[in-house]
């Protein structure tokens, strides 16, 4: 890799693993301190590289800088080393002999425990995702906004507050004991399937952001599968989920990023090797005896991975989804399964199930209305349609509405 | 909102159906309650099994069920939200359990949540 | 573990109108008796109390005042406990309050639907 791309590259995979352990190392009150001593090694190899070469190892190099700046800021700040580092000390006799830990396993384990603190009840669900991004994928801050569609004011507001609120509760950085062990797994679920949806449905031109939001959240996903603390059937559903969604991640937009819907999709664009991982996944998950809306999900996305439209398969789909709705609401989730419902027991049966759903601020809700009556009562399709082009926002939507009306 | 019990009585716990007959039901039925809950009026449900039901009474008297001179067995429930019981009622009406000859579905207002039943 | 659903079933008509102590002393019978099992950590849920009238919807949407006209029993509430076997299920029905007052509880394994 030459140059001018080896450091941003290094920025993104290694910005976050210094930034856990030295993170875990100083405790949730110094991750500013700890960002700090990341950026700054990064800072030093910008300024060295160009002068004195690459070095032969660029991320050992890395690490060893990251290391003597966290020693010294430890020797240098009294007032760290009075009230923080004591513990350190204590433990390890003395500030020379601190063993600043970039094993591998370390690196692992500091991330996932991060995650943990990071994905704390005390903080919003969307600050969460916003320090996932930087903490632990490296995103920088204009890449977090750009990927969330906001702008940068907002997200650095929306990170110091929510570090503040860390500090205040003094959450530990650690793997919660095995008596909540589940619940708190739960919101880190949330977070990464919340993270992995802003990247495969974010309204970004930016592809190559989108595709990274959903690496990194099937990345994490991955950690946390792989780990003994945390390697439950439950995170294998999510897993397998991600894989079988990130497989049509090519075939869903055309060139110009217009969105292709399911049906009109080039299978051949599927990427075989995800669906079978996620199969493969899939297969562990089953292993537990409770079913998450996770195994729910990523059972609905294996039967969308057979392009054949059989009874079976939408009938497998229908009865997915009733499982889904009565572990969690969704409005989506009402419209796909009225959708498979028309799939399964036919149209008339759908409209009946349809008109009842009185989504009447959704476009989507309209779009299927308009579906599920063309061929029935045309014109009744064609008011539908009409009435999900005056609640579209999107200009992708709008497009796809007005082509429906188009060959009516 | 509210929320109602709508409670499956079968008229006749010993009657046996078909497996193809059970799993015509065990559709409806998911289809029944997927419907309610598509529209976001579904808090919860259970089957009840008819096989080695029991009742418990005064002085540790058990016996097995049906239950006392009727044949009539709860074979599940499921509690609903609903503005009114005429609401409560429309979601049982499609309940596949009134296929069945003699069978009903009985509709309950759940009390205010409070320490006592 | 399993999941057992009890249904406390007895004539509703047939109670005596208690002071209000009575009333009371009744309340915390309940109350005593709900938690015991949840400090044996076997609720599942603590369930509900149901109103006393309601409706029957038979075939052929018929609907009929209720609960129920041919018996004089109706159900009062529920509650779900975790036990091992039937037998755990029936001896942590024993203790209802409801059997005092000639009621009994119907002991029911749960089914996901």
């Amino acid at each position: 890799m030459k140059q001018p791309e080896l450091i941003p590259h290094l920025f993104r995979t290694e910005f976050r693993k210094i930034t856990a352990v030295l993170c875990k190392l100083f405790g949730i009150a110094h991750i500013e301190i700890a960002e700090d001593i990341a950026s700054e090694t990064f800072l030093r190899a910008i300024e060295t590289w160009p002068y004195k070469g690459i070095p032969e190892n660029p991320t050992a190099w890395l690490y060893t800088v990251a290391k003597n700046k966290a020693k010294n800021y430890i020797r240098r700040d009294q007032v760290f080393t009075g009230k923080i580092a004591s513990q350190i000390k204590h433990t390890l006799s003395g500030i020379e002999e601190i063993e600043i830990d970039l094993s591998e396993q370390n690196i692992t384990d500091s991330q996932l425990q991060m995650l943990f603190t990071i994905c704390h009840p005390s903080i919003s669900t969307e600050a969460q995702i916003g320090l996932a991004l930087r903490i632990l994928c490296g995103f920088g801050i204009d890449e977090i906004a750009n990927a969330l569609l906001t702008n940068k004011e907002t997200i650095n507001k929306r990170l110091f507050r929510a570090k503040d609120k860390l500090r205040t509760e003094k959450v530990k950085i650690e793997f919660p004991g095995a008596a909540e062990i589940n619940k708190r797994l739960e919101t880190v679920l949330t977070t990464l399937y919340l993270l992995f949806n802003e990247g495969y449905y974010s309204e970004s031109r930016d592809t190559v952001l989108r595709e990274d939001l959903c690496l990194e959240a099937m990345r994490l996903t991955y950690l946390l599968a792989e780990n003994e603390h945390t390697s439950k059937p439950v995170v294998y559903a999510l897993l397998s989920l991600m894989c079988f969604q990130s497989s049509r991640f090519e075939a869903r937009k055309n060139a110009n990023g217009e969105m292709i819907l399911y049906q009109d999709q080039d299978e051949t664009l599927w990427d075989q090797e995800l669906i079978s991982k996620g199969m493969y996944f899939l297969n562990i998950s089953a292993q537990g005896d409770k079913i998450s809306k996770y195994h729910l999900e990523a059972s609905i996305a294996y039967w969308h991975t057979i392009k054949e439209d059989t009874h079976e398969k939408w009938e497998n789909i229908l009865q997915l989804f009733n499982q889904l709705l009565q572990i969690e609401y969704s409005p989506i989730a009402a419209l796909n399964r009225t959708y498979a419902l028309s799939k399964a027991n036919g149209k008339a049966a759908a409209i009946i199930e349809a008109e009842k759903l009185g989504l009447t601020d959704n476009h989507f809700y309209f779009t299927l209305l308009g579906e599920l009556y063309k061929g029935i009562d045309d014109d009744k399709a064609r008011k539908n349609f009409q009435k999900a082009l005056s609640l579209a926002k999107t200009q992708t939507d709008k497009q796809t509405i007005q082509k429906k009306i188009d060959i009516l | 909102m509210k929320e109602f019990i709508l409670i499956f009585r079968h008229e006749d716990g010993h009657k046996v159906a078909s497996p193809e007959q059970i799993q015509i039901w065990m559709k409806q039925t998911m289809d029944w309650v997927g419907g309610i809950a598509a529209q976001n009026k579904f808090v919860e449900g259970n089957g009840l099994p008819f096989d080695d039901s029991r009742v418990v009474w005064h002085n540790n008297v058990v016996t097995n069920g049906p239950f006392g001179d009727i044949k009539e067995t709860i074979g599940g429930y499921i509690i609903v939200k609903a503005n009114s019981v005429d609401e409560a009622v429309e979601f049982a009406k499609g309940s596949p359990v009134l296929q069945g000859d003699g069978n009903s579905v009985e509709v309950r207002q759940i009390a205010q949540r409070d320490s006592i039943h | 573990m399993k999941d057992f659903l009890l249904i406390y079933r007895m004539n509703y008509d047939a109670i005596p109108v208690g002071t209000p102590e009575q009333m009371a002393a009744m309340t915390k019978r309940w109350m005593d008796w709900i938690a015991e099992i949840a400090a044996k950590n076997k609720l599942a849920d603590r369930g509900n109390r149901l109103a006393t009238s309601g409706k029957v919807v038979r075939a052929d949407n018929v609907v009929t005042n209720g609960p129920y006209t041919e018996i004089k029993e109706s159900i009062g509430g529920y509650s779900m406990v975790k036990a091992g076997s039937y037998d755990e299920a029936i001896e942590l029905a024993k203790g209802c309050p409801i059997l005092s007052v000639g009621g009994n509880v119907e002991v029911r394994e749960v089914s996901v639907l």
